[in-house]
């Protein structure tokens, strides 16, 4: 017995369980000690799953457009989070016009929808012309070519959208109707977090049904099964790339308006951090699985909010606050290694990776 | 398949995508940016130039794709294009007049306008010219695209060398200045600003006839070198090797400090570039987490020699080893958990590994130890029997020395037995594996050899700037070190050096440029993998791979080699 799982583990694996084990103890410890310290009230912890919440719908939002477009081209868009910043980013300029005016304080319903009409519309049209130019020739070149291009193409459009509109944080414009806070039995939620929460989640379900019901979402579900079977089937395969890539942007595009109301400011570096987490959340809900990926932004959303307050405080680690992304990306690391097929499990049982 | 031959109509299609590329240009302020350098004093300014190469590379595009309409309608294509490329300029101009776009757009100033319309004094007048000169522009494409291709290469080699030469005016005027015959050429060839238009028209013409010469004798000379004795062609390649050597140990001290500077950033990005060849170029692994060992190195060194930490106090040669071997174990240490990663969860596992380093470093847990986001300043020099590498110029000698032991390192690990398992590995892993190669110590070695090199120039970097931050860490260092890997070509050590100097040596004498430095590295990998994926200077082997489609594809059943 001892002999046949000392044959199955190499070197290797045993260092990377250590490496598992001394996390997870290290985490078991931190949140241990914190809880028993008792720094935090029951209301601050409500208070950052809330945040976490909200956050993590975010994401999962962002997450949407990763899985959808690994899912048919099994690849990593890795210019998604330029996708991602470019809409609120334009948008910025309708929602300073209509503050100005007037309009965002007397009509906010009508404002804050044509501020999202406008993010989607421009997330949309980016990732179109993504495709378009940048991966669709492409498509039959080796795995790390559009890869590169991806990289490429995301930092061309960071330095154009700077070029375009300037390299300084623009704040956005502070939305009347969503300040103050409501309380919900002992749990105090902030108006724009609860705004933030219920559209992401309509977003979501709507997406969902999309996939799920039409026409057009059953096309979508055979391209990403397999596109040879698809197109002889008479699905155009071309045509369903581009809704996927038209699907993801409109998702990012509202992400990123939501994103803006949370924090409050536009940069056209926006996108990298919150699009490294959502490609985490993917991957944490296994790609190409639209569940997962909702599943793993929630999570994650929720991990970075509570986690540095649970698992690093009780060590005596100052600031935790500032490792927050550190989290995050250990996260990523972990599961990459441990899971690599996330929480739900790839779609397909192929290797892929 | 090709979506040349579906267009309809080329002029329109093509006219409209160069418009809007124009407009961006514009927009983004490159224009009015370059527009301070003169190619050709009071002729043309670098930002027309950007302008109009774009403008007629597109014109040519349009003329190579409505080729099969005929002569009369070709022509007529081409000229659309051109003509609907200036009037999108024009029209940006018109609504620029008219509405404020600066409230939106920071670079559409009055100043762009003008640098539309040619400085005329009335808008008709200026607008009109611009037509013209998009007529003129389309007109000018369709004729080169007319021309028998020797003729051809001439000509766009004649009119890019001006472009060169007038970009590069602040580099070459110091250096022709040492001499005196070739100073008063300078002083025929230059204005105070930009080529004079004599000097110009001379070195266009100077060019086409070497060209022209060159295109026609160049498989004679090369044939004679070939049926030279052996022993006589193994001299000559010493002797360019020679000659070369001293070229470079000569050139700090004929530059002068500021290109000896740019020079050790180029020779920097030389040493990290080879390192991570042997990554990704070698062995197929993308990893966008090179700069943590770069990082490691440089801390290493700042903790092991700085008064400021006052720990240890060592010297810059005692450090130097612990720097390359701590760099090289982590290398392999963050290659165990990635081992069984391809592709692009590999690139951004490494990603990840990069950032949790910086942020680490940044954070005020290890403050004591790494000095958070100030730092650690007051890192001695390097000197080495009493010579110091106190400046750029002697720096200089440092990084060369550094680029030779790397070079020279991966030379020979390159057709060695690791070299080709890496290579086998690039290939196809599961058929490596299947060959007997050890995945897991041949991916490894290859993490830490490149780990290692990269904690090198790490070192060097520590010194040289005398002091390190945590913001000098980021992942764009990552990026621009992958970007001129593939720009010189993936896997090819020549390709490394003719991508550090093109990508980072450029933007520096550029100082215009260093603004748009990243938008260019951008466009550049996206333009380099869908027009020439093997690199400026590509790996033999690496080149045929990329085009054995084009080759084999009549033949399926052809041998491949």
């Amino acid at each position: 017995m001892l002999q046949r799982i000392r044959e199955r583990l190499s070197p290797t694996d045993i260092i990377m369980w250590m490496i598992g084990g001394a996390l997870l103890a290290m985490i078991v410890w931190g949140s241990a000690a914190t809880l028993v310290k008792g720094v935090y009230s029951v209301n601050h912890w409500l208070d950052f799953i809330v945040f976490g919440l909200a956050q993590g719908s975010i994401y999962a939002l962002i997450a949407m457009g990763y899985t959808m477009v690994y899912g048919v081209l099994r690849m990593i868009n890795f210019a998604h989070s330029e996708v991602f910043m470019s809409g609120p980013y334009t948008a910025y300029y309708f929602a300073a016009y209509l503050y100005r005016s007037g309009l965002l304080e007397t009509h906010p319903v009508f404002s804050l929808i044509v501020v999202f009409l406008v993010s989607m519309a421009t997330s949309t049209l980016i990732a179109f012309l993504l495709e378009r130019i940048a991966y669709r020739p492409l498509r039959t070149a080796p795995r790390l070519v559009p890869l590169i291009t991806a990289i490429g193409a995301s930092f061309f459009l960071q330095y154009m959208f700077r070029g375009f509109f300037g390299s300084g944080f623009q704040a956005y414009p502070v939305i009347k109707a969503l300040e103050g806070q409501w309380m919900v039995g002992p749990l105090r939620v902030l108006k724009f977090q609860a705004m933030v929460i219920v559209a992401a989640a309509l977003l979501m379900v709507a997406l969902y049904q999309f996939v799920q019901r039409t026409r057009i979402g059953k096309a979508l579900r055979s391209v990403s099964e397999d596109k040879d079977a698809s197109a002889l089937m008479g699905i155009d395969v071309d045509k369903m790339i581009s809704v996927t890539f038209i699907i993801g942007g409109a998702a990012a595009g509202a992400a990123g308006v939501l994103y803006a109301i949370m924090f409050k400011q536009v940069h056209f570096f926006m996108g990298f951090i919150p699009g490294i987490k959502a490609f985490t959340a993917a991957v944490l809900g296994g790609i190409g699985n639209i569940p997962g990926a909702m599943l793993g932004g929630v999570f994650l959303g929720l991990v970075e909010s509570v986690g540095p307050s649970l698992f690093l405080d009780g060590l005596g680690i100052v600031a935790p606050y500032q490792l927050k992304d550190a989290i995050a990306f250990t996260m990523l690391v972990l599961v990459l290694i441990f899971r690599p097929t996330g929480i739900l499990g790839e779609r397909l049982a192929v290797k892929k990776a | 398949m090709n979506p040349a031959q579906t267009q309809k109509l080329p002029g329109i299609q093509m006219g409209l995508i160069g418009g809007v590329c124009l407009v961006i240009l514009a927009l983004i302020g490159i224009v009015e940016a370059f527009n301070e350098r003169h190619i050709v004093a009071e002729v043309i300014s670098m930002g027309h130039t950007l302008l109009l190469l774009t403008a007629a590379f597109v014109a040519y595009l349009t003329a190579a794709r409505s080729r099969h309409l005929g002569f009369g309608r070709a022509l007529g294509h081409v000229l659309l294009a051109g003509l609907i490329m200036s009037a999108m300029l024009a029209l940006l101009v018109l609504v620029g007049q008219a509405v404020n776009l600066r409230q939106v757009f920071i670079n559409a100033s009055p100043g762009l306008y003008q640098i539309l319309i040619f400085h005329q004094e009335s808008l008709a007048a200026g607008i009109a010219l611009l037509l013209v000169a998009g007529l003129l522009t389309g007109f000018l494409a369709w004729l080169l695209h007319l021309a028998p291709q020797r003729l051809r290469r001439v000509l766009i080699t004649a009119l890019l060398s001006i472009v060169v030469v007038g970009l590069l005016q602040d580099l070459l005027q110091p250096i022709l200045g040492v001499w005196a015959p070739l100073a008063t050429m300078s002083g025929w060839l230059f204005e105070v600003s930009g080529l004079s238009l004599p000097g110009a028209i001379g070195l266009a013409v100077l060019v086409a006839a070497v060209t022209a010469l060159w295109s026609r004798q160049s498989t004679a000379v090369r044939a004679r070198i070939q049926s030279l004795a052996p022993e006589r062609q193994r001299n000559l390649k010493w002797a360019a090797i020679l000659i070369g050597l001293a070229v470079l140990l000569v050139l700090p001290s004929v530059l002068g400090i500021f290109l000896s500077e740019v020079l050790t950033i180029i020779g920097l990005y030389v040493l990290l570039g080879l390192g991570l060849n042997i990554v990704v170029g070698f062995a197929g692994l993308l990893d966008l987490g090179y700069v943590a060992f770069f990082a490691i190195g440089s801390y290493t060194v700042a903790i092991l020699t700085s008064p400021e930490i006052g720990a240890y106090q060592l010297n810059f040669w005692q450090a130097l080893p612990v720097a390359v071997v701590l760099g090289t174990l982590a290398g392999a240490l963050l290659g165990i958990p990635v081992l069984k990663m391809r592709g692009d969860y590999l690139a951004i596992t490494t990603l990840g590994f990069g950032e949790i380093i910086r942020i680490l470093v940044l954070s005020d847990v290890l403050r004591p130890w790494l000095g958070g986001a100030q730092g650690i300043a007051r890192i001695p020099k390097a000197s080495i029997l009493g010579f110091e590498f106190s400046g750029p110029q002697e720096i200089y000698y440092l990084l060369i020395a550094g680029c030779f032991l790397v070079g020279f390192v991966s030379w020979r690990l390159r057709d060695s037995r690791l070299g080709r398992a890496w290579m086998a590995m690039r290939e196809d892993e599961d058929v490596a594996q299947a060959m007997g190669i050890n995945l897991v110590s041949t991916k490894l070695l290859a993490f830490a050899t490149g780990a290692g090199f990269s904690a090198l120039s790490g070192a060097i970097f520590a010194t040289k700037l005398g002091s390190v931050y945590p913001h000098s860490f980021n992942v764009m260092i990552s990026i621009n070190i992958l970007c001129l890997i593939i720009v010189g070509g993936m896997g090819s050590m020549p390709g490394v050096i003719v991508g550090a100097v093109a990508l980072v040596g450029l933007p520096e004498l550029l100082r215009e440029f260093a603004e748009y430095r990243l938008l260019v590295y951008g466009a550049a990998l996206v333009a380099m993998m869908l027009l020439r994926p093997e690199g400026l200077w590509p790996e033999a082997m690496r080149k045929r791979e990329l085009h054995d489609n084009d080759i084999g594809a009549g033949e399926p059943d052809a041998p491949r080699g």
